[in-house]
């Protein structure tokens, strides 16, 4: 291959940049091919052989999409989103279902945190008499260690089947949503209170408890004053994440939006299914705006 | 004449003849705010229609009793415990799939709901915006049940579904990620007079790569998680196989697939926990 020869343009002898500067040269030596092709091209091979037993596993066969009576169904499926439904009886029902769903999820939030706030207090190590001098004693950390355990039991059982189980036990209805909600979140927000409480400077606390304070004098004065905002906001936007799960247990038969979108796809409801997809996607906007102001004013 | 002698210094931190303020002033945003969380806790509570007396009545309790001895004990056949591996094996691959397809789809969104140099007008920047929020704000068991019309029961839905939802997140993040890089490689070589293309794959792409690496397998972690129960609608996984023998009432396979389902989420923290702690030391 000939060298690269800089092209013949006039250079001015001053660059228009300031003063006295050298002329802006284009460098010669561009390479022509990537320096790293090989190592690209070799990684990339090395990701394909690798995602390729994924692809069996998970019986990936992208083409079913466009077998002819698939795209059929498919086609049709979307074509009868248009008109969406907008009667004013639907609509009606649809409001009413939005606000079980918000509902479902301020229960859940309420009775998650009626679990988490003392479980929280039980599993913070800041709030132990007995580790003020050293160690702590062997029961009050047993008992710790047990509250944490609950706590990451609670959390690691996702919502929906929790949900799937109350569904057993109390019937369908928002009642076994908002429990599957305050079990999952009450674990949730009360290992992350935990970690909140104790991830600040404790000095205050301390000094409070070694001169004779109770525990919970102690958190009122010192430790919840420093971190109040962090817990907040932290709530908040577990509130948000419980809209969006509380419409998901919906299709477990929980009531609320995921409930009558259910219903819609089962019966190919094309245009009912849009307008329920719609309105959850402004549901779920709505919280996010909402949830992101408060936590910008509590901050 | 010198001026009184006031009983009390003005600036005391708390005058003694003072009474405490109101418990309600409307001017207070805090008050409002208290208020209008109560009014909707309770308005939350009442209009819901709560069965309580379904769950603490002594009935209840013992019919939950029941359900759980029901549990034990869990089926450990060798033929179930090898439905149950492959199960697991299905999730864990569809959430991995799921997610590199949607690292692929995010970096390819991303770069149009971006402004990757101040002279870019990034035409399409709002119109893709929209569009990642759409995906982001459709769960992914919403998702599923959407794709099983077109692509039948079985993993692949959920895989292309997990892909479509976290497509919407990641292609936030990395288009977040990419605005806020250093400009200064992109701009030497956008003066060189490099095309946009190539100023993106040697000055922006190796700079947000790390980051957007990490916030992949963060997401894949939150994605084995969802996995796992995007079979109750029927889109393959533990989930599946879950929702079937539940529905049977076949409590004892039941049982063994909860324990499966809470040791993978368990070994996925502990190992994600690990990670962190070794990356960050």
């Amino acid at each position: 291959m000939s060298p690269v020869t800089p092209p013949a343009i006039d250079m001015p002898t001053t660059g228009p940049h300031w003063p006295g500067s050298k002329p802006l040269a284009v460098h010669p030596a561009v390479p022509v091919r990537d320096p790293a092709f090989v190592s690209r091209v070799f990684w990339l091979g090395l990701a394909l052989v690798l995602l390729w037993p994924l692809g069996v596993a998970t019986e990936f066969r992208l083409w079913v999409l466009w077998e002819p009576d698939n795209r059929k169904v498919t086609a049709d499926f979307v074509r009868s989103f248009w008109p969406l439904v907008h009667d004013a009886e639907f609509l009606q029902m649809l409001a009413r279902e939005t606000w079980r769903t918000v509902a479902m999820a301020t229960a859940g939030v309420t009775l998650a945190l009626a679990l988490a706030i003392p479980l929280s207090l039980l599993a913070t190590r800041v709030l132990s008499l007995s580790a003020l001098s050293g160690r702590m004693d062997r029961g009050p950390a047993a008992l710790r260690w047990c509250v944490r355990a609950v706590l990451v039991v609670l959390r690691s059982i996702p919502e929906l089947i929790w949900a799937l189980v109350f569904v057993r036990v109390v019937g369908l209805g928002p009642t076994a949503g908002v429990l599957a909600i305050a079990l999952t979140y009450g674990g949730m927000l009360g290992k992350v209170y935990a970690e909140i409480l104790e991830s600040g400077e404790s000095h205050a606390t301390q000094s409070l408890m070694r001169n004779g304070s109770g525990r919970l004098q102690a958190f009122v004065y010192a430790l919840l004053p420093s971190h109040a905002a962090e817990l907040a906001s932290y709530t908040v936007y577990r509130w948000e994440c419980a809209i969006r799960s509380s419409v998901v247990l919906g299709f477990v038969g929980a009531g609320g939006l995921g409930q009558q979108l259910d219903n819609a796809m089962k019966m190919f409801n094309g245009g009912e299914v849009g307008t329920v997809l719609l309105v959850f996607i402004a549901l779920v906007a709505l919280a996010d705006r909402v949830s992101a102001w408060l936590r910008k004013a509590l901050a | 004449m010198k001026p009184l002698q006031q009983p009390f210094p003005r600036q005391a931190a708390n005058l003694p003849y003072k009474l405490p303020p109101p418990l309600f002033d409307a001017r207070c945003r805090a008050c409002w705010f208290t208020a209008a969380l109560g009014v909707l806790v309770v308005a939350s509570f009442a209009t819901l229609g709560l069965d309580w007396q379904a769950f603490v009545s002594m009935d209840a309790l013992r019919s939950m009793g029941r359900f759980v001895a029901e549990f034990f004990p869990p089926d450990l056949s060798p033929a179930f415990v090898r439905k149950v591996a492959w199960a697991s094996w299905e999730t864990l691959a569809m959430s991995a799939l799921g997610t590199a397809m949607a690292a692929v789809l995010g970096l390819a969104l991303a770069v149009p709901a971006s402004r990757l140099s101040p002279q870019d007008p990034a035409w399409l920047r709002r119109p893709t915006r929209w569009l990642l929020n759409a995906l982001r704000a459709i769960p992914e068991l919403v998702w599923a049940a959407l794709l099983l019309i077109s692509a039948g029961l079985g993993p692949m839905a959920g895989t292309l579904a997990l892909a479509l939802h976290t497509s919407g997140v990641l292609g936030r993040l990395f288009a977040e990620a990419m605005e806020n890089v250093p400009t200064g490689p992109a701009a030497a070589l956008r003066a060189q007079g490099v095309g946009p293309l190539r100023v993106f794959a040697y000055a922006t792409l190796p700079q947000v790569l790390p980051q957007l690496m990490s916030y992949a397998l963060y997401r894949w972690e939150n994605n084995i998680r969802a996995a796992a129960v995007l079979g109750v609608v029927g889109a393959g996984g533990l989930g599946q196989l879950l929702s079937f023998h539940m529905g049977l009432f076949h409590m004892n396979k039941t049982a063994t697939l909860l324990a499966a389902m809470l040791l993978m989420v368990a070994c996925v923290d502990a190992l994600s926990f690990a990670a962190r702690r070794w990356m960050t030391r």
